[in-house]
């Protein structure tokens, strides 16, 4: 049993460092929790306690007087039916609701910080590349530039696949963050 | 009014009706010790807190009112984690004070310092770090709310000794919008839509089993599901958990499910066409195999945690609700179909005629041998006998506990203890402990095994102390007896660390050192006179040491992660297999 748990919290662990891939079974849910001490850990344990596994995890204060954080969550659906990952989501006690969103349902973005390495003959193609899929250069050293890109999760993997002709010194993603498509009348 | 922190805990531990609680001091929690000499709460010093822990239980499962143990930081908050795994397994409400290290020195390693909030998440419905002393009234109440409400299960609040000490200004939170908890809403009520869709089911149903769990114990359903059973005719199996919530004696009474089960209770589940599961969760040891799991049965599943229905087997109608408010709905539902003419059950008579011939097949059995050991089944069986029907049985965890169920009759809700879920040795005497203080009116008697006697003894030394006469009856086959089962049957009889003594220790020298009197029953016919004379004495504990056949197995059997179709008798009966 406790080497189905420590793989399950491997797994886990591999999910949340590289944000990249999810399957086509990734389900998001948008979970408003108490703004509390702890609370991240409590979702964070369920789900290496059960076996469920995140493809990512994003948090932050949702409120001005920051009583509640959203944490959007992708989960792998194959891990477990989705249906028991929220019912066990909501027993805990800090967990205020829970909204599920398909992919297809949802907008989602994500946010990618990238340093590269780009010496004086690579520096233009990647201020370049960065253009073209409207990012920004937020930071210029003598032979590196750390580069910004916000957009869809598909966006942020192909610029992220473009990028490794270059040589990448850094990178990190937030993990996606999610809402519900509006209705149209 | 000012109070300190640790005043104001006391006095919320008084205001939600608590009258005892079990626990031992230690340096962080020093402070609320002061203010307990003055409280109107007895409290009852344990010889370790595991002890305080499990007593809590033994109290709550009994009396349905959440037990309280009381402990310090670090290792006495360590030593409580069991209890808490073990409450949280088996849905026991339990409240777990632990002392913490100042909050200036949480996070240092401070002396005595443990994160037993991060600990413990994973075992307990919630826990409470407090960091201001205005927050422990609230924080009581709601920590009362989330143990007893919904599925009930344990609670741990962690308060550092600085906060124990600083002032406040006293106030009880009067409404459960004041306590906090904008994420916690448990459900009571059923759908009617889905109570009307399982109605049609049981209306459908040619071999249907009530399949009971613990939770209709802790909903207080014993009554209803009395009424459903006798509307509808149909058989009931009580789980582990359950025993006590519908009469053995009753006809429809099967007896238990499981690994350890009735031959019948086991079968009747496994060819129904519909199970009816009220607060059971398909827990492996009743299941066996899940793919080979009652293939032909369609499922309700009426659970008051939304969670169980579908974690182990999908229903097809699942019911989030309290058990006694469901069953209720369930029997006007059957009400309506009776007003309306349709049909409320099938005729069972042919189902009932095929679980009779099982019953008449495979009863209990076990074989006396003409001048040997003395059997333990028959060392619960005499118990039984010379026992009133109200009589508390505690068990622990291993061969005897499931002799206790098995041969015991329980005639009534409350009346049987064990630790199901997490199976944990050692917890019968200090629950006993517990369940005799819950209840001092009823003679309580924990059934235990020499292994598990000898992990948490010296709480008898509490009961010495503060006179809570509890029975102890050690089958005593000198060995851990379960696991030499298993050896013996799967491991081609190589016992590897399984042998104990059975006079290493001396088991009535030893009750007699704590205070209690001891008893040897040594040949079968010691069995009667040491029986009786235990249940003569009623002013301290009494410890008998039954020397019991090291050999006898627990039958039926169905060997772990094989299909229950596959259960083993006991070798006198596997002819007529």
């Amino acid at each position: 049993m406790s080497a189905a748990a420590a793989g399950a919290t491997a797994a886990n662990v591999t999910a949340l460092k590289g944000a990249k891939g999810p399957s086509p079974r990734h389900h998001i849910l948008s979970v408003l929790v108490e703004n509390k001490a702890g609370v991240l850990a409590r979702v964070a344990g369920l789900f290496s306690r059960r076996g469920f596994n995140i493809y990512s995890l994003a948090v932050a204060p949702t409120d001005e007087d920051e009583h509640f954080s959203r944490i959007t969550i992708v989960v792998d659906v194959e891990s477990a039916p989705l249906d028991q990952i929220v019912m066990q989501l909501d027993k805990l006690i800090n967990v205020v609701s829970i909204g599920e969103l398909s992919p297809a349902e949802a907008v989602e973005r994500e946010l990618v910080l990238v340093t590269v390495a780009a010496g004086p003959t690579e520096r233009s193609q990647v201020i370049q590349l960065v253009g073209v899929f409207g990012g920004e250069v937020i930071n210029v050293g003598t032979d590196r530039l750390t580069v910004m890109l916000a957009g869809r999760p598909e966006k942020i993997d192909d610029f992220e696949g473009l990028l490794e002709q270059y040589h990448v010194v850094e990178l990190q993603r937030t993990g996606r963050v999610a809402l519900p498509k509006l209705e149209r009348h | 009014m000012k109070l300190t922190g640790a005043q104001a805990l006391i006095k919320s531990l008084e205001m939600q009706g608590v009258d005892v609680m079990f626990g031992l001091p230690g340096g962080a929690i020093l402070p609320v010790y002061d203010p307990i000499i003055d409280s109107s709460i007895r409290h009852i010093l344990v010889r370790h807190e595991q002890g305080a822990g499990h007593a809590a239980e033994g109290y709550a499962m009994v009396t349905g009112k959440p037990g309280v143990a009381m402990v310090t930081s670090g290792p006495g908050a360590t030593n409580i984690v069991t209890p808490l795994a073990n409450a949280y397994m088996d849905s026991t409400p339990l409240i777990v004070i632990s002392g913490q290290v100042a909050t200036p020195a949480i996070g240092t390693d401070a002396f005595q310092e443990c994160d037993i909030t991060g600990v413990t998440m994973g075992i307990t419905k919630h826990n409470w770090l407090i960091k201001d002393v205005d927050d422990i009234p609230r924080v009581v109440a709601a920590a009362f709310h989330v143990a007893t409400t919904g599925r009930p299960g344990p609670v741990l609040i962690d308060l550092p000794k600085d906060i124990s000490n600083a002032p406040m200004e006293w106030y009880w939170p009067t409404s459960v919008e004041e306590l906090d908890l904008p994420g916690y809403h448990p459900v009571t009520f059923g759908d009617p839509v889905l109570v009307a869709q399982a109605a049609e089911l049981i209306a459908a149903a040619k071999r249907p089993v009530l399949y009971v769990g613990g939770g209709v114990l802790k909903a207080r359903a014993a009554e209803a599901l009395r009424a459903l059973a006798d509307r509808t005719g149909i058989p009931v199996v009580t789980t582990l958990m359950a025993r006590g919530a519908f009469p053995d004696s009753h006809p429809q009474a099967l007896g238990m499910p499981g690994m350890h089960g009735h031959y019948t209770a086991v079968t009747a589940m496994q060819r129904s066409d519909l199970l009816i599961n009220l607060g059971a969760r398909f827990d492996d040891r009743v299941t066996g195999k899940i793919s080979s799991f009652a293939p032909e049965a369609k499922v309700i599943h009426v659970d008051i945690d939304p969670a169980e229905l579908g974690k182990v087997r999908v229903p097809d109608v699942g019911i989030a609700g309290d058990c006694r408010q469901v069953i209720g709905e369930l029997l006007l539902a059957m009400d309506a179909r009776d007003t309306v003419g349709e049909a409320v059950v099938q005729d069972l008579e042919p189902w009932w005629r095929q679980v009779h011939e099982w019953q008449e097949r495979f009863p209990l059995h076990y074989s006396e041998t003409e001048g040997g050991a003395i059997k333990p089944q028959n060392v619960v069986e005499q118990l039984r006998d010379a026992a009133d029907e109200d009589t508390i049985v505690v068990a622990g965890v291993g061969q005897h506990q499931m002799w206790a169920s098995q041969y015991w009759n329980f005639e009534h809700p409350y009346t049987w203890v064990n630790s199901g879920g997490a199976g944990t040795m050692g917890f019968a005497v200090p629950a006993s402990i517990g369940a005799k203080v819950g209840r001092p009116d009823r003679t309580v008697w924990a059934i235990d095994g020499d292994g598990c006697f000898q992990m948490t003894a010296q709480e008898l030394v509490t009961a010495s102390a503060e006179q809570i006469p509890v029975k102890i009856a050690i089958l005593n086959n000198a060995y851990l007896g379960m696991v030499r089962q298993w050896q013996e049957m799967f491991y081609g009889e190589r016992y590897s660390e399984v042998y104990l003594s059975p006079d290493l220790p001396d088991y009535v020298k030893w009750a007699e050192a704590m205070g209690c009197v001891g008893i040897r029953a040594e040949s079968p016919e010691d069995v009667g006179p040491a029986i009786e004379k235990a249940n003569s004495i009623d002013d301290r504990p009494v410890v008998v040491d039954f020397r019991t056949d090291a050999f006898e197995k627990v039958f039926p059997m169905v060997a772990a992660g094989a299909s229950n179709d596959d259960i083993v008798v006991h070798p006198d009966q596997a002819a007529a297999r």
